[in-house]
């Protein structure tokens, strides 16, 4: 199993309800309602994601997480995730705040720039950084907002968001916990947060 | 699939007065209908599939009388969208209608004539009320409805009035109500119709038919039910000939908006036109249940709603709002928005997405 899946999946309670926000083609969903009997919904702009998605026989709804999430009552879902989405979206803030509006929880995850090989890629290569993680040429990325580990405690200090939880993931190994934030920003390649509001 | 299936359309006698939401009763009522497929000892497993403005009970399969092959006959059949390996799919005409269900064109017990316009005025919610007594006489316990455009609002209204019965709803280019638009364009066409010479206040059973009146409503239909794309694709700014420098037919559209209009009038009831539309006009269950959030409340249905980029008639922004208000009282929802060049006609042709998305709903 794809190691942030697993992260997320343990993050998440039984029988929680769990609204994935640019839920792509469901892959995460459909584990968690197999490993969690969740009841899930998502939601993706894509429409090839879209229909992959429900052929997973999954609950789906097209749509733009930028233009908000008005149809959604207040805390109407345990968990809200934004796996690997947030880096794409015009207005992450608005997101953000729309995500803990709908949800007691938040679940973001994103790839972190000031990994130690992006860092250098940059500074060795002077070109925009690109791994397996990064795939994309700087001109059709969908990755409009990339950030850092530092950049996001930053971010939800300012807004009094409150971080409940943070997983580091290298290549192999996830690690939990408040070892050195400097150090985890350096070394991790990828990020899993759980918020709250 | 290969083996070439026959249909038989039947008819169910209702000898119950009904009352309608007029207030007015109708006895005698006859439904015609039509079942592919086999029901399960459970009784759950029938798929009522429910036709718009103009269609009949002949969904799917020949047949066995005229030969010709159902209007829904590539989404219903052994493996397709509506599997009748594993489904038992019913279709019946609507109230009002004109191929075999009661209707203005039926004999009016009182009188023994055509009822014409002494018909009552009827609703959607009459419509569905009068399924509803087909669905028991068969003896079903759990229906999953499936509907485009007119036909989505009859499914709508099915998950609202007996959410018991209603397991999964399928919602196909479709809104909850027409929009001022809509409701113009449906009236532009009963007036052609109203004004036709022939139709002589609806008793022109004995006569000749309004048939011009009834030819122009259905091409104001056939506009709406392109887009500029579509009708540009298929037709362009092309001559049929040579201009003609009169007034006939001179453009490939005009051409094809005169055919259809002339098929039409061989198939279809002017009075029946008038009532139908006039039901899709008033369907408002917005208005009656005073939000959508409140109509659905009771409902235990899954609901799937697909709508067409390029459908103007029964537009994406329609379809968003009975999505979010699904959303906003915690149902069971999935949407989308297929891309389309073929305008609110695309429910009736894009049948191979349509088919992967309501096989894994049905599936889910």
């Amino acid at each position: 199993m794809n190691l942030n899946y697993k992260v997320v999946c343990e993050l998440i309670e039984k029988n929680s309800r769990v609204l994935d926000l640019g839920c792509g083609n469901g892959e995460l969903l459909e584990l968690l309602k197999k490993e969690k009997d969740i009841k899930g919904l998502g939601i993706e702009i894509n429409q090839d994601s879209v229909l992959e998605a429900l052929s997973k026989g999954l609950s789906v709804v097209q749509g733009d997480l930028d233009k908000g999430l008005e149809e959604f009552q207040d805390k109407t879902y345990d968990y809200a995730i934004l796996n690997k989405t947030l880096q794409s979206t015009k207005n992450p803030e608005f997101v953000i705040y729309e995500m803990l509006r709908v949800a007691k929880k938040g679940i973001v995850s994103f790839p972190n720039f000031a990994y130690w090989r992006v860092r250098f890629y940059l500074f060795f290569k002077g070109k925009m950084p690109k791994s397996k993680q990064l795939p994309y040429e700087w001109y059709d990325t969908p990755n409009i907002h990339l950030l850092t580990i530092g950049d996001f405690f930053e971010f939800c200090k300012k807004r009094d968001i409150k971080i409940e939880k943070s997983v580091y993931l290298t290549r192999e190994k996830s690690r939990s916990g408040f070892f050195i934030r400097h150090i985890a920003n350096f070394f991790s390649q990828e990020v899993v947060f759980v918020i709250s509001k | 699939m290969g083996n070439i299936e026959f249909s038989e359309t039947k008819i169910l006698k209702i000898k119950e007065p009904t009352t309608l939401k007029s207030g007015k009763v109708l006895s005698n009522i006859d439904i015609a209908y039509e079942t592919y497929g086999k029901l399960n000892e459970n009784k759950d497993n029938a798929i009522l599939v429910l036709h718009a403005l103009t269609g009949s009970a002949h969904a799917a399969y020949k047949h066995k009388d005229t030969g010709k092959v159902g209007w829904w006959d590539d989404m219903i059949g052994s493996g397709k969208a509506f599997d009748t390996d594993k489904y038992f799919i019913i279709s019946s005409n609507v109230l009002g209608g004109c191929y075999g269900t009661t209707g203005p064109a039926s004999i009016n017990p009182e009188t023994n004539k055509p009822y014409a316009l002494d018909f009552p005025v009827i609703t959607i919610e009459d419509i569905v009320d009068v399924q509803k007594k087909l669905i028991d006489y068969l003896g079903i316990e759990k229906i999953i409805v499936a509907g485009g455009s007119m036909g989505g609002m009859q499914a709508i209204e099915w998950s609202i009035r007996y959410p018991k019965l209603v397991k999964s709803t399928i919602l196909i280019a479709t809104s909850a109500r027409l929009n001022a638009q809509g409701i113009a364009f449906n009236a532009v066409a009963r007036n052609a119709i109203l004004t036709d010479n022939n139709f002589n206040n609806g008793n022109y059973y004995d006569g000749e038919n309004p048939s011009s009146g009834l030819s122009i409503a259905r091409m104001i239909g056939h506009i709406t039910y392109l887009c500029e794309e579509a009708m540009y694709k298929k037709f362009g700014r092309e001559f049929k000939d040579s201009p003609s420098f009169d007034f006939g037919i001179d453009f490939q559209v005009e051409s094809y908006l005169q055919h259809q209009g002339q098929v039409f009038v061989d198939r279809f009831d002017a009075n029946s036109y008038l009532y139908i539309t006039k039901a899709v006009d008033y369907y408002d269950p917005i208005k009656e249940h005073g939000s959508l959030e409140e109509a659905f409340k009771n409902s235990n249905s899954r609901f799937l709603i697909i709508s067409f980029s390029t459908d103007w008639l029964f537009t994406t922004t329609q379809s968003k709002q009975i999505v979010n208000s699904l959303i906003k009282s915690n149902k069971d929802v999935s949407f989308v928005e297929l891309e389309s060049k073929c305008g609110h006609d695309a429910f009736l042709l894009e049948f191979e997405k349509q088919t992967k998305i309501i096989k894994s709903f049905l599936k889910g």
